[in-house]
């Protein structure tokens, strides 16, 4: 691939899809340094943290003790042989990765679940109940005139977030367009990255993050005629309210972003629901649309994959056969809280943060070097990071855009894909 | 290994064969004729059975963003349809919305060796190869969808030079990985974009003030002169809306004599006869087609039950969420390229409306009088599932099962439609080209959908059975690439099937501008926008069929 040459000297790369948050930035470069890889251009603190990483390549490791991965990959079939019903979690990987563990879920009759499906759950049901209006990435760059950030902490998630899709000077449908208003609705969200020539108003509404979904339904409601009596709503003055109602209708496109990791509390699908509900109904007469964020740590390709092949998002059981569909039954933290399952494999290839559960029944480890299990595992087998260690390809956060990642420097560390398929083959 | 199958009755429409009893060679994959004194490895007596070659899907929605979302949107709908792994197939679930290796199987099981991703977005054109890639079996192929993304729209409204306009389309089909091009509700997409609601085919698009007749005939020449087979895939203005078939009698007038192809054409043509102000417009539509013989069709036959509505449509199927059931759906605006609406239907029989919409599909099957240039489709899952197909074709096949399935539907509807007093009966021949050798030739696919020497052994054999809905669901043999699939309805070995791709040439200029476009307004770089051969391939998970264009004209 023409982009793959360097015009820059050896292991130089351009236009590098990043793997470590949700949006996939693909406009990266990447060089070498003397201890590993270098971001050299637009860079943000997790690309840097994961790119720059140093490459260790650990032992794989049975009961503690260093092994040969083909002895790692026995152990790991014969735990999963004998498990009753072992849960297939974190797919923090590829595409390519979701693809083997599905297969191998199938074959060992588990559960499949991803390390952050709360927090997806909390759109996945507003899916499954009423749907939405959405947008994606490019569109609202060009778009939007109006952005709503929804009580999501975005700069921290997705340090490139406003400067990529808020603040770019250029867009298509005008060689001089005109001003965003960026309403931050939330307490203590991070602004700093709200600047530059684009930029107009920004407003702050400090509304408590579960009061949220209160200013959403009224501003519905207010826009169906209904009359709302009370000077306060959601702990917002009434004004307030109204006028960000107004704005809304006046937008020309409003875009309304929320990162359902940030909305952790008791049924936050319902905000997420007055949300989508409202922006349902201001498109009966001009254009709105939700932009969802989050999906770090491979949360999209996992829910994709796992949709397409089994038709469901996540928390499917395979233990009779047969893809046996109950969010709330086959969630992992729920079902490893209530000891339900006697085996965990968890699969965490991005970065050494996203560890296990602590949980004290046996564990398979495919995992980033460095990451630290509370407990030792049965089984540790260290896995290669996609978009460094190997090729492979993820899918956006909108849930439109994949993109290709590639292999960036040379290491001994395996694919989680080709372990995972020897540990099926093994069973 | 030299295989005979001795003695069916073989339906070849390609090859002129009308049920003349023969015996059929394969080896090495492709169908032969052996010196006759070969040794015969393998010999399937097919005395009395029907032979044709594999089924083939011009226009089924299996591949793509809008169809996970249409997944996950209706768990509900896949609660007693899940299908349990065995140790050839994997687990999964099937109806309305099937899992991508269910869809593969079911269409095996079905006698069909492909299937045509009819809305594949640019942006999106990555997944759509991933989830067609896990499609089992069947080979795949997608059409790409222009008309509604801003670049064309720009060079379009710039009046830029038409050379360059079909350097971005044959860049686009590379770069997509694409055989044909689609273009849905014409420059309407990106209108609604822009909060304009309907965008009728002499409308002007409010910002950049070109119609969709502009942009059929620019999309239509473009492919023409750039050698491309299958003719511009037009999935019109208006779709659904009552008075709709003006709008097509109107699209086919302003082809100005370009081969086109209208999808789904059940959709569009509608009428506004009657108290409820809806009713057949089938058989002005029909005449059209059979007088204009650069007009070719699919119809989008509506079948009763519950499905899933799945289309790039973004304007039209907003609209149709009003009728959403199950009360949830999904409006999607993307990447200044495309959009998408998902909405469940359910088509009831007892409907006026749902009950019409049945009616004007099978009348535009007994009014087009050319089957090869009218193809056997749901518009799956948009009409119902593709498992509908041999119900429908008995439904064409058996006048008698016809008339009874009219008395079971709303009453009014027949008033309003002329099929009470269609009598024709289609013949296996015909059936034949409809499912086959047509799709076979519009697409341009060398070698597939006839059983002469040289092609591609994808053969089905049948039970000539005369309920033709049993005989049509339950092949007795299915062989793809000359290998036995399907064996009495049942999967005995599964294969990874083949993309078909066709790559018109192209300047490779156009990058420059491309690169530029997509640096300033993207969020994604040119080099990560376009799939490579190795994606599809995927160390063995797939193959790339490359079919050949035509010559360039110009």
């Amino acid at each position: 691939m023409e982009s793959e040459k360097s015009s820059h000297g050896a292991n130089h790369h351009t236009n590098v899809a990043c793997p470590f948050c949700g949006i996939l930035c693909d406009d990266l470069e990447i060089g070498p340094s003397s201890e590993g890889l270098k971001v050299l251009k637009n860079g943000c603190v997790k690309s840097v943290a994961g790119f720059e990483r140093k490459l260790v390549e650990p032992s794989p490791q049975v009961d503690g003790k260093d092994v040969s991965l083909d002895e790692a990959i026995a152990a790991a079939a014969r735990l999963i042989r004998e498990s009753h019903l072992p849960i297939f979690g974190g797919l923090a990987t590829d595409v390519e990765g979701v693809r083997a563990i599905m297969a191998l879920a199938e074959k060992g009759g588990g559960i499949v679940d991803h390390a952050l499906s709360d927090a997806q759950y909390r759109n996945f049901k507003v899916l499954q109940t009423s749907g939405w209006v959405m947008t994606t990435l490019t569109e609202a760059r060009n778009r939007a005139d109006l952005f709503i950030i929804a009580g999501s902490d975005v700069h921290k998630l997705h340090p490139r977030f406003f400067e990529r899709i808020v603040c770019n000077e250029a867009s298509m449908f005008s060689d001089n367009p005109p001003k965003r208003t960026v309403v931050f609705l939330g307490e203590g969200l991070d602004q700093s990255a709200v600047k530059g020539n684009r930029i107009g108003e920004v407003l702050t509404l400090p509304v408590k993050t579960d009061r949220i979904g209160e200013v959403l339904d009224a501003m519905r409601a207010l826009n169906k005629g209904a009359t709302i009596t009370g000077d306060n709503i959601g702990g917002l003055p009434r004004a307030a309210v109204e006028d960000l109602l107004e704005r809304c209708k006046a937008a020309s496109y409003g875009v309304v972003v929320w990162a359902p990791p940030s909305l952790s509390f008791a049924n936050a699908d319902l905000t997420v629901q007055a949300v989508s509900e409202f922006v349902k109904d201001i498109n009966l007469t001009s254009r709105f649309a939700g932009l969802a964020l989050g999906g770090n740590e491979g949360a999209v390709s996992a829910g994709a994959v796992c949709g397409w092949q089994s038709g469901f998002p996540l928390r499917v059981s395979f233990a009779s056969g047969k893809p046996d569909y109950d969010s709330e039954r086959y969630a992992m933290n729920r079902m490893l809280y209530a000891k339900e399952s006697d085996l965990l494999l968890w699969l965490a290839s991005f970065t050494p943060d996203l560890s296990p559960p602590d949980t004290d029944i046996p564990m398979i480890l495919l995992g980033t070097p460095s990451i630290k299990p509370a407990r030792t595992p049965k089984v540790y087998i260290p896995v290669g990071t996609p978009g460094i260690d190997h090729a492979g390809i993820m899918v956006r956060v909108d849930n439109v855009v994949s993109l290709p990642l590639r292999k960036l420097r040379n290491s001994t560390l395996p694919r989680a894909a080709d372990v995972l398929e020897k540990i099926e083959a093994a069973l | 290994m030299l295989i005979k199958l001795t003695g069916g009755k073989v339906y070849d429409p390609a090859n002129g064969v009308d049920g003349e009893v023969r015996d059929i060679f394969i080896e090495n994959g492709r169908i032969v004729s052996p010196e006759p004194t070969a040794k015969v490895d393998q010999e399937y007596p097919l005395h009395g059975r029907v032979i044709m070659a594999g089924g083939i899907d011009p226009h089924s929605h299996i591949g793509g963003g809008k169809m996970t979302i249409a997944r996950m949107l209706l768990p509900e709908d896949h609660i007693g349809h899940e299908v349990a792994r065995t140790e050839l197939t994997r687990a999964g679930v099937g109806h309305a919305v099937p899992s991508t290796m269910t869809t593969g199987y079911r269409y095996a099981e079905m006698g069909y060796t492909a299937a045509f991703e009819p809305a594949m977005l640019p942006a999106n054109a990555r997944q759509a190869h991933m989830e067609m890639g896990d499609t089992s079996i069947i080979d795949k192929g997608a059409f790409v969808m222009l008309g509604s993304d801003d670049f064309f729209l720009r060079q379009l409204a710039g009046k830029a030079d038409f050379a360059a306009i079909k350097d971005y389309i044959a860049w686009t089909m590379h770069a997509a990985q694409a055989i044909a091009v689609k273009v849905v509700n014409p420059g309407g997409i990106s209108a609604f974009k822009f909060n304009q609601r309907k965008l009728d085919l002499d409308e002007k698009h409010v910002y950049y003030g070109v119609t969709p007749r502009d942009i059929i005939v620019t999309l239509a020449r473009g492919l023409h002169e750039l050698g491309v087979v299958h003719p511009l895939h037009i999935h019109g203005c208006n779709l659904g809306v009552p008075g709709g078939y003006e709008t097509t009698l109107e699209t086919i007038r302003g082809a100005e004599g370009l081969p086109i192809h209208l999808t789904h054409i059940q959709f569009h043509s509608y009428g506004t006869e009657g108290d409820l102000k809806f009713s057949s417009a089938a058989a002005p539509i029909a005449e059209a087609v059979n007088a204009n013989k650069n007009v070719s069709c699919d119809v989008g036959q509506v079948m009763f039950g519950q499905t899933c509505t799945a289309s790039g449509d973004s304007m039209r199927q907003f609209v149709n969420t009003r009728s959403a059931d199950p009360k949830k759906w999904v409006v999607m605006d993307i990447e200044c390229d495309a959009g998408c609406g998902v909405v469940p239907f359910k088509y009831r029989d007892k409907s006026f409306v749902n009950a019409l919409q049945w009616a004007i599909g099978l009348e535009l099957f007994l009014l087009v009088n050319d089957p090869w240039r009218l193809f056997l489709t749901t518009d799956h899952p948009n009409g119902g599932p593709f498992t509908w197909y041999p119900h429908l074709i008995r439904l064409l096949m058996d006048k008698e099962f016809r008339r009874d399935r009219m008395q079971t539907i709303n009453q009014d509807a027949l008033k309003y439609s002329t099929l009470a007093s269609l009598d024709r009966e289609y013949s296996l021949y015909e059936i034949a080209i409809m499912t086959r050798a047509g799709p076979a030739r519009s697409l341009g696919l060398v070698d597939r959908g006839h059983l002469g020497v040289g092609a591609w052994a994808d053969i089905t054999v049948y039970d000539d059975n005369p309920d033709r809905e049993a005989m049509f669901t339950t092949p007795e043999l299915l062989f793809k690439n000359g290998e036995l699939i399907v064996r009495n309805g049942k999967i005995v070995k599964v294969v990874n099937g083949g993309t078909h791709v066709m790559r018109p040439s192209y300047d490779p200029g156009i990058e420059r501008s491309l690169k530029g476009y997509f640096e300033d307004y993207h969020t994604v770089r040119m080099d990560n926008f376009r799939l490579s051969d190795d994606e599809i391939v995927n160390g063995g998970r797939g193959s790339l069929i490359i079919q050949p264009t035509r010559a360039r004209a110009a």
